[in-house]
């Protein structure tokens, strides 16, 4: 077959697939997010207000609030449920602290059985890894940045 | 001189046809709550099948229905000439390691998901030919197993798309021998790898698709076979997305197969158990082979049907590198004895 063919075929192919293939369910994914994502931010308000009515100063609050978020996400991790919730959350439970928390458990839960050096110890950042260094590198970046204009 | 075994370009007509001695499935627990749940062997209760990781449990679902096999084929491993099996995690451990505790000369194989077919293909071509009295033909697939080397580790939170197949966890096994009663195997058109560019990996439906159609229209054209000459067609694991493009596909070659074409990812679940287009593994088109259709067949309901395993053969790295996925589809005609 000739290559020019191929490619044809290819673009035919293409389009057939597109008529085919089932859209996603943007409203309802986005409706999913919008709610889910919405509950853990108002849970971490929650939790910073009640932080602050106990006495801890408004950095240390939040502090508190990410790190309470951040365990009870591993928590619901580890007992098989976050998974389930995500489903029909989307980027509700992707996007906020959570996410972050459920990307780096579920790997560390998940190669536990290769051990705990190149088990979980290198692989619990496959998924969070990008996020980490390229959150290291804009942090860096912005901290140049107000060094020198300010 | 031309093979006189060979009809056609890719297909080979067995004059003596190899017969289904015995054939044995083992499924997981969503696959046992399936419409076909009954007609599998043994239904698994948990995944983990009393074992320590997922790994071990698939090869003890692959050991289970090679053993549950040659007992049915009222035969023990010595009387196996060759096993051929083959499974989707990296380096065959499954199979190799299956492979090593039955003890049975061994021939590893790896077509992704049409390894059944595959398997079962050359085994009957062994067999006809003379070179073996029985082959024990396998494959596994675990959803856990594949799951963390394909994609994501398994309690990660992500939102699967509607085009994504869900991995079968189940393993079939089937004993081919030159006589005995059973289901025979009368043709086998051995497929191409094809490739027309798809590359999102959510969607190996699509990705499949061409390569089953291929080997479709080719099959037809080796044998001068029209659709209606089969009680019904049956792919691995195209799905709904798949199976409908297959269709599409073989019928702008001229023949219309709509009437009696389905998929083995789509029989094995049902819809609302969730698993969006529907199933795809090794396990997929083994368990359904293995467990309905040659009970089906033994019952008279089909006389002659046309399988087409169908395998996606990508890796994650391949995925990685941004190359697009082939797909490669193998035909077996079994008829009732």
């Amino acid at each position: 077959m000739k290559a020019s063919e191929h490619e044809m075929q290819k673009k035919i192919y293409s389009q057939m697939v597109a008529r085919i293939k089932p859209k996603p369910p943007l409203v309802r994914n986005v409706t999913g997010a919008f709610f889910f994502g919405g509950a853990i931010c108002t849970l971490g308000q929650a939790l910073w207000n009640f932080y602050i009515s106990v006495g801890l100063a408004k950095d240390d609050a939040s502090a508190a609030a990410a790190a309470t978020l951040i365990f009870v996400a591993a928590i619901l991790t580890g007992l098989g449920v976050y998974d389930s919730i995500a489903k029909y959350a989307g980027a509700g439970t992707i996007v906020p602290i959570t996410g972050f928390a459920n990307s780096i458990v579920a790997p560390a839960l998940e190669y536990r059985r290769e051990g705990m050096v190149f088990g979980v110890g290198q692989r619990m950042f496959t998924i969070a890894g990008p996020v980490l260094a390229y959150g290291f590198v804009s942090a860096w970046i912005v901290g140049l940045m107000t060094y020198l204009f300010e | 001189m031309a093979p006189h075994k060979k009809t056609g370009q890719q297909t080979i007509t067995f004059h003596n046809p190899p017969v289904f001695r015995g054939n044995a499935s083992v499924a997981g627990p969503k696959e046992g709550q399936g419409p076909l749940g009954r007609t599998f062997d043994v239904v698994l209760s948990d995944t983990l099948y009393g074992e320590e990781t997922w790994e071990k449990a698939e090869r003890k679902m692959l050991a289970g229905a090679c053993q549950l096999a040659i007992k049915k084929a009222g035969l023990t491993a010595a009387d196996i000439d060759f096993m051929m099996a083959g499974d989707l995690l990296n380096q065959l451990i499954s199979a190799n390691f299956t492979a090593r505790d039955l003890g049975i000369p061994f021939i590893g194989l790896y077509g992704a998901c049409s390894t059944m077919f595959e398997g079962i293909a050359l085994a009957a071509m062994l067999v006809e030919g003379g070179f073996a009295d029985h082959v024990l033909a396998a494959a596994s697939s675990h959803y856990d197993t594949a799951e963390r080397q394909y994609r994501y580790p398994t309690e990660m939170g992500v939102q699967r798309p509607l085009t994504s197949q869900w991995t079968v966890t189940g393993a079939g096994a089937a004993v081919i021998g030159h006589q005995g009663t059973g289901p025979v195997i009368t043709h086998v058109t051995i497929g191409k790898v094809i490739d027309l560019g798809i590359k999102d990996p959510n969607d190996m439906g699509s990705a499949m698709a061409p390569a089953a159609a291929d080997t479709i229209i080719r099959h037809f054209r080796d044998t001068g076979r029209k659709p209606s000459d089969y009680d019904l067609i049956i792919t691995g694991d195209l799905a709904a997305v798949g199976r409908a493009l297959a269709e599409q596909l073989v019928k702008q070659a001229g023949y219309d197969i709509s009437e009696n074409y389905t998929d083995c990812g789509i029989l094995i679940y049902d819809p609302a158990q969730d698993t969006h287009a529907g199933g795809s593994g090794c396990g997929c088109s083994a368990v359904v082979l293995n467990g309905y259709l040659v009970k089906e067949i033994m019952a008279g309901k089909f006389k002659r049907v046309l399988g087409i395993g169908t395998g996606a053969l990508l890796s994650p790295v391949s995925n990685l590198q941004g190359e697009s996925i082939p797909g490669i589809g193998h035909a077996v005609v079994i008829e009732a004895d």
